[in-house]
């Protein structure tokens, strides 16, 4: 790994990362990244699961839930007129 | 003057029953201790303004005839459990003013019986980590020795209840975050069966291996608590119902299963092994037969899924909907500002890490073949539960090491050795004290770690309870408070 792969990581998962901390977490992922590969060397045979399948999903009919829309919408960044506001995207 | 230090849920029930002292009085003992006390060791991250209110339900319901064992019950609760209207943070900057809009399944659960919820207690951000050092809030001290760390992630929950700033508590075990930091306070931690108890309002960390569990003084308290909060729920489509089948052959445990491969690996401590030792020896003194068995090294595999999970689960924190917002110049800004800035340095460093093994090119080669090698490990573990009732371990390979000491992180993440097996397969585990070792003049305490097969919670009772009983004579004495 180098700087650039970490930089390709960080912006996937939208993280801004100052130069300092692109050279820690190099060194780190690469000590842990070393480590976690003995997973290659795992014998894994016998991998045939014996789950036995069933629905967990419920009728599709409205229950009514105890939420509270003022505690959820009171913590939005910005809101208009009850809805979330974001910049625009395109 | 109430005696909290020797009081446990059945005492404290009893005198609440025949009217020693009220609801609103245990609550306020607790609450004059945390005053004195919580400073200094940080357990709690917030006490909640509402607790006699809380206290004055419960005396209601022993006024009325409907008190039950839980009635009035001072609780601490981890910081990254939901109870409506309270902030929950889960440790991380990210949410620091984050208010939970509904309960939890757990609180929900605790309210009914009317348990007491003192305040939200410390821990490792999004249960990363097993020190809370990795706490956007400053490090939970333990309190046998304030140089030293609590454990972690629950850290907060276990010194809360180990120093009587409550009563019992709630953590969640990951990959040991409820058993080692109660093994490093001296105190009794369950990590219930996968899907017992509801994760519905316990923020997600590693969704498959997630589970709520008490932490408290003794066998039977912890056993309390998990009567009260178990139970499948509509909201979570991951918890069991109640009536599955599940193997009830033998209704004592008999043999117990030791991995002496692991436990005679490099990097156990040679005081953790030697307590050990002699609790094997203790147990077969009371009759029970003793099978080397084996059982692999995971760290890898547990590490290669929570990473993979963690970073799928804590995409949702955009800065948008709740939480910490930073304003940029346009919308990715915004993102790339509010998750750099609100989480902390092993958070971003699993994200990281969860992005490579997830990401095109080494799919199969870590995170595919962990899966393979987690339903493999499963298989043996049925075989293993076919020849013996239990397994024991030391809970944790070291004892509580010294706050800072560990600036590596995969030095962190090997001291899970134990702990991790646990979650990988969805067994229930429990972490027992099992004696004090001297360290430097300071005794700190150690625990051990029973396991036993899917839903088999009364095995680990059963004999959490005996050994219990042998530990103050064999050992050195135990936990009940400081």
């Amino acid at each position: 790994m180098d700087i650039k792969d970490v930089e390709n990581l960080a912006a996937l998962a939208r993280i801004e990362l100052t130069e300092g901390e692109k050279k820690d977490l190099l060194s780190d992922m690469d000590s842990i990244l070393g480590y976690v590969k003995q997973i290659e060397n795992m014998k894994v045979e016998n991998t045939e699961s014996e789950y036995k399948v069933y629905n967990v999903w419920r009728e599709d009919t409205v229950e009514v839930r105890e939420f509270s829309k003022e505690l959820i919408t009171g913590q939005f960044s910005e809101a208009q007129d009850r809805f979330l506001k974001v910049k625009k995207i395109l | 003057m109430i005696d909290l230090k020797n009081l446990t849920i059945e005492k404290a029930h009893a005198a609440l029953q025949k009217g020693e002292y009220t609801c609103r009085e245990l609550s306020e003992a607790y609450l004059a201790v945390i005053k004195e006390k919580n400073k200094e060791l940080n357990a709690y991250l917030e006490v909640y303004d509402d607790v006699l209110d809380q206290a004055k339900v419960a005396d209601e319901k022993f006024k009325s005839g409907n008190a039950t064992t839980l009635t009035g019950i001072p609780f601490a609760i981890k910081d990254n459990i939901l109870f409506k209207g309270h902030i929950a943070s889960a440790g991380s900057k990210i949410l620091e003013n984050y208010t939970a809009s509904y309960d939890a399944f757990v609180i929900r659960k605790l309210k009914a019986v009317g348990a007491v919820i003192l305040g939200r207690t410390n821990m490792d951000e999004f249960a990363l980590g097993g020190s809370t050092e990795n706490s956007a809030y400053g490090v939970t001290k333990n309190p046998h020795d304030t140089q030293r760390v609590s454990g972690g992630t629950s850290g907060g929950s276990a010194a809360g209840v180990a120093s009587n700033l409550a009563l019992g508590a709630l953590g969640s075990d990951t990959g040991g975050s409820v058993r080692q930091p109660s093994a490093f306070c001296g105190v009794v931690g369950l990590k219930p069966t996968y899907g017992k108890v509801s994760r519905s309002g316990l923020m997600a960390s590693t969704s498959s291996f997630d589970v709520i569990g008490p932490i408290a003084k003794t066998v039977e308290d912890a056993e309390i608590i998990f009567d009260a909060i178990n139970g499948q729920d509509v909201l979570d489509s991951t918890s069991i119902p109640e009536n599955l089948e599940l193997r009830k052959y033998n209704l004592k445990p008999k043999i117990i299963g030791v991995p002496y491969d692991l436990i005679n690996q490099e990097g156990i401590d040679p005081k953790v092994k030697d307590n050990f030792e002699k609790v094997v020896k203790n147990l077969e003194n009371l009759g029970y037969e003793i099978k080397n068995i084996k059982l692999i090294n995971c760290i890898a595999l547990y590490y290669i899924i929570n990473f993979a999970e963690v970073s799928t689960n804590l995409a949702r924190f955009d800065g948008l909907r709740y939480g910490m917002h930073k304003d940029g110049k346009n919308l990715l800004e915004d993102y790339l500002l509010s998750k750099g800035l609100g989480f902390g340095k092993e958070t971003r460093r699993r994200i990281l890490l969860g992005t490579y093994v997830l990401s095109a090119g080494y799919y199969d080669a870590y995170y595919g073949k962990a899966q393979k090698a987690r339903v493999a490990l499963k298989k043996d573990f049925v075989k293993i539960f076919s020849e013996v009732d239990l397994i024991l371990t030391p809970t944790s390979p070291i004892p509580p090491w010294k706050i800072g000491e560990k600036s590596d992180p995969l030095s962190v993440y090997l001291a899970d050795l134990f702990t991790v097996i646990a979650n990988i397969v969805g067994v229930p585990a429990i972490s027992i004290p099992s004696g004090f070792i001297e360290e430097k003049g300071v005794k700190l305490p150690l625990g051990i770690q029973f396991m036993a097969s899917h839903g088999r919670e009364d095995l680990l009772f059963e004999i959490g309870k005996k050994f219990e009983e042998i530990a103050p004579k064999a050992l050195s004495k135990p936990y009940l408070g400081l």
